[in-house]
């Protein structure tokens, strides 16, 4: 099993860092495009909203990224020690209503949840974990 | 990185998209396509043959405008996306609330 490991800080200015750092750890997988450009945006999109929800783009707060690829699945496992936030319980907007009121935001959750296979959430003694799984047929 | 540039082609505004969007720079966006709407604009097409990638900050800004477009009778269309990109709207499903053409000989030859 091979882990790749980044550290950002709660800006949204790191987003870049982790992208390059993403195509970095996935670039050697040979993933079809969509799925690599997907994984990407399903990670960008839970650090991104931790950096501005939970954290409201403090630089001194950080966020640890592990990336594990074993046994045919990537596990993304993103830690921070903000307020948690568990996607799981969040109930994604519908489409309607973010265009009727004008919304910017609710659309980061629906694609994660989309593009992802599985998604788990703990919180322990003040540590967030947000797990994110996607599995590959060999 | 992120570079946008409106350009007027009577009777379109054409906003070129050049680089990546994500939480950090969708303001510019934003910006952008407020710009366009107060200038007047009656047809907005969004050039995407060089954006890269779109994070959800992004696609929120076109939802954002979906509305005003409807109501102030603008014709909003979106073309050159790569697949990739595409694939994400398609995801969301904004592929049927938003007019997304292969290219631009195509939203003229439509139009």
């Amino acid at each position: 099993m091979i882990t790749h490991r980044l550290q950002i800080t709660c800006q949204t200015t790191a987003l870049a860092e982790l992208r390059a750092f993403l195509d970095k750890v996935l670039d050697p997988l040979h993933l079809s495009q969509q799925d690599h450009h997907q994984l990407k945006l399903a990670v960008e999109e839970v650090c991104a909203n931790l950096i501005i929800h939970s954290h409201q783009c403090n630089e001194h707060d950080l966020i640890q990224l592990t990336v594990k690829n074993a046994k045919g699945q990537l596990i993304f496992e993103i830690q921070d020690e903000g307020e948690a936030f568990n996607m799981l319980d969040y109930k994604a907007p519908d489409l309607k209503n973010v265009i009727a009121q004008k919304r910017k935001g609710g659309l980061g959750i629906i694609l994660v949840k989309k593009i992802m296979d599985e998604i788990q959430f703990e919180s322990k003694s003040g540590t967030n974990t947000c797990r994110l799984i996607k599995r590959f047929s060999s | 990185m992120l570079s946008l540039e409106i350009i007027e082609e009577n009777p379109h505004h054409i906003l070129k998209l050049n680089g990546e969007i994500d939480a950090s720079n969708s303001v510019e966006l934003d910006e952008s396509m407020r710009k366009m709407i107060d200038d007047g604009a009656q047809s907005i097409l969004v050039d995407g043959t060089h954006l890269h990638y779109i994070s959800s900050a992004g696609l929120g800004v076109f939802m954002s405008y979906l509305e005003d477009f409807q109501e102030e009778g603008i014709r909003f269309i979106i073309y050159g996306l790569s697949p990739s990109v595409w694939e994400v709207f398609k995801i969301l499903g904004l592929d049927q609330l938003i007019s997304i053409k292969p290219d631009k000989e195509t939203v003229i030859k439509e139009i």
